[in-house]
């Protein structure tokens, strides 16, 4: 059986967070659609509010401190992610966008990624599509088409609860296609992989 | 095993005081650090370059020359000078004048610089910083060993028939380190040419420059200079001492908590985990530093900041006493009795001239 590891990244605030209860929801559904690719796999969760203050640090010194220099390697390495914010002032959060912002450049370059987020209402809905998506094209990640946001009215019962999972499920089964492929860009490593100097004195 | 003392040349604040040097005092203020690096027994003083405020030493072989007159024996170096956006025929000029001068008692560290707008101020397009700093250097290393260079690259005009003037004192260019905090390619540079690599580890933990230092090492024995541990290697260290721990503790803080670079950010504690920064006893300062030999293997220069974040003149003279009176001589010992004879001690003017003459000598056997 395959094995794949999947990152969640979530930028819920409070606790209990409801950023990180759409998060967990697209992580269970993430994993029944890898299962029924015969894939096998393992989430880690990377709470944004647990690495604040070291988030805050590394801005300004340049370097993860040991937990967030952990939470970064997870996501890193991960052959897929998971990545909700809630929606503030039209757009992630800066806590959410701090964490894309510490990475290395090309870090999640090729990384399949599912984008998620919450907000009071939903008509903050398209800052995924306006706001979130941009960030991750960017950042050269793969973003399956499906985007999930989850109003709070969409955690009650009826239409909007249905919707909801409805488009938990056809996220996690684009996301799950996408991680359970076999062709996916090696990782490169600077430190190993050296351009030799002849080729940079050839410019 | 070579002790020294490197300054960024920066005109801060004391947050304790709220006064603040002119540029005069601080420009001072280096020169009597180099005065004093030399007074209490340490090997090199290094300034930085810069061409931005709060900063003053944009002139280094200005400042070292000067301190080459008032000095007998420090090596001058610098930490770093810019090889992206200075002219590579200056820095060769500068550098050969300045050797002969202070009787080749100089070295140089190359770098990229902190500073974006620096690369467009000086004509230059950041982007160009590594391919820059190819060129530029592939053409300070011809204009040495060269009497007369024919040149084409793709940043500065042409030279024909071009003599740099004056030659190397005793034929012998000054030692080169190549800086770098995180590029590959500037390691790999120096291990291609068999020049010093400095790791400026003061500000980062030593997981990564042990891949960047491991990175050199091996790719200067690919290149053929010798085994991997005979590699040239410089790092970094930041220390604040007092005879208790405690005592340095509180009286760095408030310099630490508004320090550029990593003021208002991780705790005193939690950078001196991470990083090389030891806040303590001068015995706490050798322990720590006897382990850098563990992470990164036998080196061959150590430097120390000593001079920043506000710090007055009279504290760092203070520390500069009790580095070079305690400190130094323990970790000289230390890393003496540890280093096997087959690895190189810090390159120095003399040394590289008996080399130079050795290799003379030995094609004449042969």
């Amino acid at each position: 059986m395959k094995q794949r590891r999947l990152a969640v990244v979530s930028g819920g605030l409070n606790e209990p967070s409801s950023t990180r209860l759409l998060a967990d929801r697209l992580a269970t559904a993430a994993t029944e659609a890898l299962a029924d690719l015969d894939v096998e796999s393992e989430v880690d969760v990377v709470d944004l509010r647990d690495n604040a203050h070291q988030l805050t640090n590394m801005m300004l010194t340049g370097f993860a401190g040991p937990e967030l220099a952990t939470a970064i390697d997870k996501v890193v390495k991960a052959d897929g992610l998971i990545a909700a914010t809630p929606i503030f002032s039209a757009s992630y959060s800066g806590l959410f966008k701090t964490f894309f912002d510490v990475l290395e450049v090309d870090a999640l370059a090729g990384k399949p990624a599912l984008i998620a987020a919450t907000a009071g209402t939903a008509r903050h809905s398209l800052a995924l599509e306006h706001v979130v998506r941009p960030l991750f094209s960017y950042l050269h990640a793969v973003v399956v088409p499906t985007t999930v946001f989850a109003a709070s009215e969409d955690w009650g019962a009826g239409s909007a609860g249905e919707a909801l999972s409805e488009r938990i499920d056809r996220a996690a089964s684009e996301l799950a296609r996408l991680v359970a492929s076999d062709q996916r860009p090696a990782p490169v490593d600077p430190y190993d992989d050296v351009t030799s100097f002849e080729d940079l004195l050839g410019g | 095993m070579q002790f020294g003392v490197f300054s960024v040349g920066d005109v801060t604040t004391d947050p304790t005081t709220g006064r603040t040097p002119s540029e005069a005092e601080r420009i001072k203020a280096m020169v009597a650090i180099g005065l004093k690096t030399e007074e209490v027994g340490l090997d090199v003083f290094a300034t930085g370059e810069h061409h931005n405020p709060p900063f003053v030493p944009s002139s280094p072989t200005t400042m070292l020359g000067y301190l080459a007159a008032r000095t007998e024996r420090i090596i001058l170096s610098t930490a770093t000078t810019l090889i992206t956006t200075n002219d590579p025929v200056k820095i060769a000029e500068d550098f050969a004048m300045l050797q002969h001068l202070a009787d080749g008692r100089v070295d140089l560290m190359l770098g990229r610089g902190n500073t974006g707008p620096v690369y467009p101020w000086f004509g230059q397009d950041i982007r160009d910083g590594i391919a820059l700093a190819i060129e530029n250097y592939h053409l300070l290393h011809r204009l040495w060993r060269e009497d007369l260079v024919d040149w084409e690259g793709k940043f500065r005009t042409p030279l024909q028939s071009f003599t740099s003037t004056p030659r190397p004192l005793d034929g012998v260019p000054p030692f080169v380190w190549h800086g770098s905090i995180r590029s590959p390619e500037i390691a790999e540079q120096a291990a291609y040419y068999g020049d010093g690599f400095f790791a400026n580890n003061i500000f980062w933990p030593k997981e990564h420059f042990i891949r960047l230092i491991d990175l050199y090492r091996r790719r200067y024995e690919h290149y053929g200079h010798g085994s991997a541990d005979q590699a040239i290697v410089g790092l970094g260290g930041q220390v604040f001492m007092r005879k208790n721990s405690q005592d340095a503790v509180s009286e760095f803080r408030p310099y630490f908590d508004h320090a550029p670079v990593y003021g208002y950010g991780p705790s005193l504690e939690e950078f001196t985990e991470q990083t090389p920064l030891t806040v303590g006893s001068p015995q706490q300062v050798i322990e720590k530093t006897v382990r850098f030999r563990e992470y990164f293997g036998d080196y061959q220069r150590q430097m120390f900041l000593m001079d920043h974040a506000g710090l007055p003149l009279s504290t760092v003279m203070e520390q500069l006493e009790m580095l070079g009176g305690e400190v130094v001589p323990a970790l000289r010992m230390e890393f003496d009795s540890h280093r096997p004879p087959h690895v190189p001690d810090g390159p120095t003017h003399a040394g590289l001239r008996a080399a130079a003459e050795g290799q003379v000598v030995e094609a004449e056997i042969l």
